[in-house]
């Protein structure tokens, strides 16, 4: 009979917890999946990650006593999305984004257009980032992420999201126009 | 400061987040240089028309419908293991959905007292929810007795106690266990309480409490109607309406 009361009493516990988790984190799916959609450069892979992060986040809820949970879960979905680029693309980590010799950059006047639309030409250019800028510019942009929750979402120290954020941004207009805008200035 | 210091600050001043003296020293500095006046424009184009580039992707709604899934039924079975292997995940899941709802079709048969007070309880706390507590708002048990017609077949017995000092607010139909209930609702100073009502035909039981998650609960049943009232009043409170209750109709 104690048995079953505790049983039931831990149900309860467990029904609430459940409708808490539904209530602060599942809301933030949609800002999950996008995140890791373009860490990863891919839908299919984002499903997969996203999921396996609302499992981690679900397991862990126990410890969240935040008021952000947006912050919270995008943390988990960036940190499993490392892991995962880490196991099954080791070699993207390591691939410095380097401006001269990046083939698939939108830089030369052909692909520019071929890439017909802004959306296409934007895309490109972000997935030709590094991941770690490229979750900078997500965050910031897509994400609509204050400095405060980009710093406790990366673990970075909030002193660093500016400079972050502005190399970042610079890689970005490298990728979209091929260098630096000082750059092409000078030679005209 | 110089102009490369100023690059970075340029972009806390473009996303706002500079304290006021930072952006004022910012915004002197970029009267006298043109070239960051230029890189500020550029970023505020670029950030314009990533904004407007449509990038963010929304999840599909059958991701949306697995991590509801998983999270309801296999992430509390997983609870206790350590990590598994992420392709485990995977071949396990459609085994545990599928043992999932057989055992969920199982103790629904045979539903316990516990699980239908975690659900009346849910279903209390739901109510509370901005718009959630009543379909049917007044004071007047020949409002809220009529507006169940055709909604229900039943006709809960719905009386108010303002002047026992619980004041009828409302009504709405709510889910207990499957099937469609009335829940009545009472005000007492600033708390509400939620009476779930349906029929149950059978021997009147002078009925259990309990208090749970800090919520008090009395159930019983009349003869006609099993009768649960949830609040976060006090037991004693709940005990008197239940009085109340029980000898409506009496």
């Amino acid at each position: 009979m104690k048995e079953s009361v505790e049983s039931s009493v831990a149900k309860a516990l467990e029904a609430q917890e459940q409708a808490r988790f539904e209530q602060l984190v599942i809301p933030h799916l949609d800002a999950a999946f996008n995140l890791a959609r373009w860490i990863l450069r891919g839908r299919a892979d984002a499903e997969d990650a996203t999921q396996e992060a609302m499992l981690r986040a679900y397991r862990f809820f126990g410890g969240f006593h935040g008021t952000d949970a947006r912050a919270w879960l995008l943390q988990i979905v960036r940190n499993t999305c490392f892991t995962w680029l880490d196991k099954n693309r080791h070699a993207e980590r390591q691939s410095e984004f380097v401006e001269e010799s990046h083939p698939d950059a939108s830089s030369s006047p052909e692909s520019l257009a071929i890439a017909t639309s802004e959306r296409e030409r934007l895309t490109k250019a972000l997935e030709a980032l590094q991941p770690r800028y490229r979750e900078m510019i997500v965050l910031r942009e897509l994400q609509g992420c204050s400095y405060k929750e980009i710093a406790a979402i990366t673990s970075m120290p909030i002193g660093s999201v500016m400079s972050a954020l502005s190399r970042a941004r610079e890689q970005l207009q490298i990728a979209l126009v091929g260098r630096p805008r000082e750059e092409a200035a000078r030679d005209v | 400061m110089t102009c490369d210091t100023m690059k970075t600050v340029l972009h806390g001043y473009l996303d706002g987040e500079l304290d006021a003296a930072r952006a004022a020293e910012f915004e002197a500095h970029l009267e006298g240089c043109p070239q960051c006046l230029a890189e500020l424009e550029s970023q505020e184009t670029l950030r314009t028309s990533i904004r407007n580039a449509g990038l963010f992707e929304r999840a599909p709604s059958a991701l949306r419908q697995r991590v509801l899934a998983s999270t309801n039924v296999a992430a509390r079975r997983d609870a206790k293991q350590a990590e598994w292997s992420w392709l485990a995940w995977a071949a396990c899941f459609l085994v545990l959905l599928y043992a999932g709802w057989q055992v969920a079709r199982d103790s629904f048969a045979r539903r316990t007292d516990g699980a239908l007070t975690t659900q009346v309880i849910d279903d209390h706390i739901r109510s509370l929810q901005p718009g959630h507590l009543s379909d049917v708002i007044s004071t007047d048990q020949h409002t809220v007795k009529p507006w169940f017609d055709g909604k229900l077949d039943f006709a809960p017995p719905v009386t108010d106690f303002t002047e026992q000092g619980f004041p009828l607010q409302g009504g709405r139909l709510d889910v207990v266990d499957g099937r469609t209930v009335a829940a009545l609702v009472y005000g007492r100073r600033k708390h509400f309480i939620n009476v779930f009502v349906w029929p149950k035909t059978g021997a009147a039981s002078a009925g259990e409490s309990g208090s749970r998650n800090g919520y008090n609960w009395e159930r019983w049943n009349d003869g006609r109607f099993e009768m649960w009232a949830v609040s976060d009043v006090s037991a004693g409170d709940l005990q008197q309406l239940q009085e109340l209750l029980q000898r409506q109709n009496h």
